[in-house]
C-alpha cells in the first residue's frame, strides 16, 4: 500500500537550501530573485558573523578580514554630477590593495560608489543592473534613478541586523536630470546634492563645503571633487593610493582620468608656493612704489 | 519511602561551571600563494606546507589547482573551506561544459567565483582564492578575491601568511614602484616582463619568505599556464629556469584553444 502510495506522489523535490544547485544565475533562482544564502544554524547568525568577520569594524581580531576604508564624494551641479573616490583597501592597519575601483558601473548611465564591505557593495550593485536592463525591458525605457536607488534600498533593508555594511551614493541623469542619491546598509536613502562617504569623507567635506556651488563649471567641478580626495587621502590614514574621477552629464557616465594622490598633493602644494612667492613679490613691488 | 531519603548521587550537585558553547568553525592553515600575470601567460604558485598553530600538518598538502586548460586557481586561509570550495567549483565548471559543451571562460569563472563566495556572505568559506590564467582575448590574467566575493583584475597579487612580506617585493618588481627611470630609458610598463624573470621572482618570493616566516617553506608549486602556440622549450630551454626544478606538462583537460599548462615544483627549506 505505502509503495502505491508512493508512487502517486509526485516527485521529492530537491529543497536542501544548503546545497547549491546547477540552474539559475549564481546566487539567482529560476525567477531571478536571490536564492536564500546559506546562514549558519546558530542561534544568532549577526553575532557569528560578527565574532568571525571585522565586517563592521569591531572586532580587530577576527580571522576573516574584509576590505575597509574609503573616502568617496558625489555632487550635482549644472553640469550633471562629479564623481571622485579614492583607491585604497585595508585590512586592519595592512594596505590589502591600493587599486581597487571603488566606482561602479551599473550601466551607461548609472554610476554607484562603493564604501564599506568591498563585496557587500560589488555584489548587489552588479545585481542592481541587472534589475534595471529587466525594468529596461519590461517597461520600454530607462529607470529613474530613484527607483534604482529604491531597489538596492529595499534589499539591503531585507537583510538589516543581519551584518551587511555599505554606504554608497547612486548617480545618474534620468528624465528629471542629474540625480543623486544616498543609499546605506542602516535602510537609509536620501536625495541630495552633495554626499560624502567613508572614513576620509570629514576631510573631503572641508574642501567641498568651501568650493561647492551649484553653478560650477565642469572644470571648476572636476577639480573641486579630485582636490577633495587628494586633501582626504592626504589626512586620513585610510584613505589614499590613487583618485577616479567620474562625470555624468545627460548622454551618461564618462571616466575623466585616475591621478596618484601622493603626486598630486606634491603638485598642489608647489603651486601654492608659487602662488605666495608671487603674492609676496607683488606685495615689495606695491610697497616700493609707495 | 526510605527509597527517596537520599538523592541519587548524581543529583547533590547540579552543574554550575558554565559550559561554552561556542560554534567555532574556522581554522588556520598558514601557507602563501602568488600569482603574476604576463602579456600571454600567468604563473600562479603556492607553498606546500600546511599548519595549524606552531606543528605542522603536513608537508605536502596542495592549495593550487587546474581548473580548465586555461584557468588555475589557488587558495590560502583555512584548508578544508579551501578543498571544499575548489570541489564545488570544478563541479559547477563540469555542469557548465555539459550544458553549453565548451569550457567556462575565465573572467566568467571569475564572476561565478563571486556569486558562490557570496552565497556564502552570512557563514563565509575563511578562504582568499588568486584565479589565474589565461583570458579570452589572449593576455595573462590574474583575479583576487576576499572571503565574501569581491574581486578585481591584477597584474600580481601575493596572499596568506607571508602576504606582507611578499607583496611589497613584488610592488616593486611587476608594479616598479618607487623605481625611476634611468635618464633616457624607456618608461616602465607592468605586466609585460618575459616568463623567465616572472618565474625568478616567484622563486625569489617563496625562499625570501621561507627564510622570515615559520608557516612557509617545505616545497613550491607554481603552475604556469601559457597562451597557444607558446613552445614547451620556452620554459624547459637552459636559463629559462632556475637549477633544481622539476617541470611537468600537465595534459590537456578538453577542447580549450591549445593552451599548455605546466607544472614547476622546487624544494623549499624544511625547518
Amino acid at each position: 500500500m505505502n509503495a502505491v502510495l508512493q508512487s502517486l506522489q509526485p516527485p521529492a523535490r530537491h529543497t536542501n537550501e544548503d546545497e547549491e544547485d546547477a540552474w539559475g544565475y549564481g546566487n539567482l533562482d529560476q525567477r531571478g530573485g536571490v536564492r536564500g544564502m546559506m546562514v549558519p544554524r546558530v542561534p544568532d547568525p549577526a553575532a557569528f558573523l560578527n565574532l568571525h568577520t571585522d565586517s563592521i569594524s569591531s572586532n580587530p581580531a577576527a580571522k576573516i578580514k574584509l576590505a575597509h576604508g574609503t573616502t568617496t564624494l558625489a555632487f550635482r551641479f549644472k553640469g550633471g554630477i562629479i564623481v571622485a573616490v579614492d583607491s585604497r583597501a585595508t585590512a586592519g592597519s595592512y594596505i590589502a590593495s591600493g587599486t581597487v575601483k571603488k566606482v561602479i558601473e551599473i550601466n551607461p548611465y548609472l554610476l554607484g560608489t562603493m564604501a564599506g564591505g568591498a563585496a557587500d557593495c560589488q555584489y548587489w550593485e552588479t545585481y542592481l543592473g541587472m534589475q534595471c536592463r529587466l525594468h529596461e525591458l519590461r517597461n520600454k525605457e530607462r529607470i529613474s534613478v530613484a527607483a534604482a536607488s529604491k531597489i538596492l534600498s529595499n534589499i539591503v533593508y531585507q537583510y538589516k541586523g543581519m551584518g551587511l555594511s555599505m554606504g554608497t551614493m547612486i548617480c545618474g541623469w534620468d528624465k528629471t536630470g542629474p540625480a543623486l542619491f544616498y543609499v546605506d546598509s542602516d535602510g537609509s536613502r536620501l536625495k541630495g546634492d552633495l554626499f560624502s562617504v567613508g572614513s576620509g569623507s570629514t576631510f573631503a567635506y572641508g574642501v567641498l563645503d568651501q568650493g561647492y556651488s551649484y553653478d560650477l563649471s565642469d572644470e571648476e567641478a572636476q577639480e573641486l571633487g579630485r582636490r577633495s580626495i587628494i586633501a582626504a587621502g592626504h589626512r586620513d590614514a585610510f584613505s589614499g593610493n590613487t583618485c577616479n574621477l567620474f562625470h555624468v552629464r545627460e548622454n551618461g557616465w564618462e571616466f575623466i582620468a585616475n591621478y596618484d594622490v601622493n603626486e598630486l598633493w606634491y603638485e598642489y602644494e608647489a603651486k601654492k608656493k608659487a602662488g605666495a612667492s608671487q603674492a609676496q613679490a607683488q606685495k615689495d613691488e606695491g610697497m616700493a612704489v609707495e | 519511602m526510605a527509597l527517596f531519603d537520599q538523592r541519587p548521587a548524581y543529583a547533590h550537585e547540579p552543574t554550575v561551571a558554565p559550559i561554552e558553547h561556542r560554534f567555532s568553525p574556522y581554522s588556520d592553515n598558514g601557507g602563501t600563494i602568488l600569482a603574476i600575470a604576463g602579456a600571454d601567460f600567468a604563473v600562479i604558485a603556492g607553498d606546500t606546507r600546511q599548519s595549524e598553530g606552531y606543528s605542522i600538518q603536513t608537508r605536502y598538502a596542495r592549495k593550487v589547482w587546474q581548473l580548465t586548460d586555461n584557468a588555475t586557481l589557488a587558495t590560502n586561509g583555512f584548508a578544508a573551506d579551501g578543498k571544499n570550495f575548489v570541489k564545488r567549483v570544478k563541479q559547477r565548471l563540469e555542469w557548465y561544459e555539459h550544458a553549453h559543451h565548451k569550457p567556462m571562460g575565465l573572467k566568467a569563472i571569475a564572476r561565478m567565483i563571486q556569486t558562490m563566495l557570496y552565497g556564502r556572505r552570512f557563514f563565509p568559506y575563511y578562504v582568499y582564492n588568486i584565479l589565474g590564467g589565461i583570458e579570452e582575448d589572449g593576455t595573462g590574467a590574474v583575479y583576487s578575491f576576499d572571503p565574501v566575493g569581491s574581486y578585481e583584475r591584477e597584474a600580481c597579487r601575493a596572499a596568506g601568511a607571508a602576504q606582507s612580506l611578499v607583496q611589497p617585493f613584488l610592488d616593486n618588481q611587476i608594479y616598479f614602484k618607487n623605481q625611476t627611470p634611468a635618464p633616457g630609458a624607456e618608461a616602465f610598463v607592468p605586466g609585460r616582463l618575459p616568463m623567465a624573470t616572472v618565474l625568478g621572482l616567484v622563486v625569489d618570493s617563496f625562499t625570501s619568505a621561507t627564510e622570515r616566516h615559520i608557516e612557509v617553506g617545505d616545497g613550491l608549486e607554481m603552475y604556469v599556464v601559457m597562451k597557444e602556440g607558446r613552445q614547451t622549450t620556452d620554459l624547459t630551454d637552459e636559463g629559462q629556469l632556475p637549477a633544481g626544478m622539476k617541470v611537468e606538462e600537465l595534459g590537456s583537460m578538453g577542447e580549450g584553444r591549445g593552451e599548455k599548462t605546466f607544472l614547476v615544483s622546487m624544494p623549499l627549506k624544511r625547518d
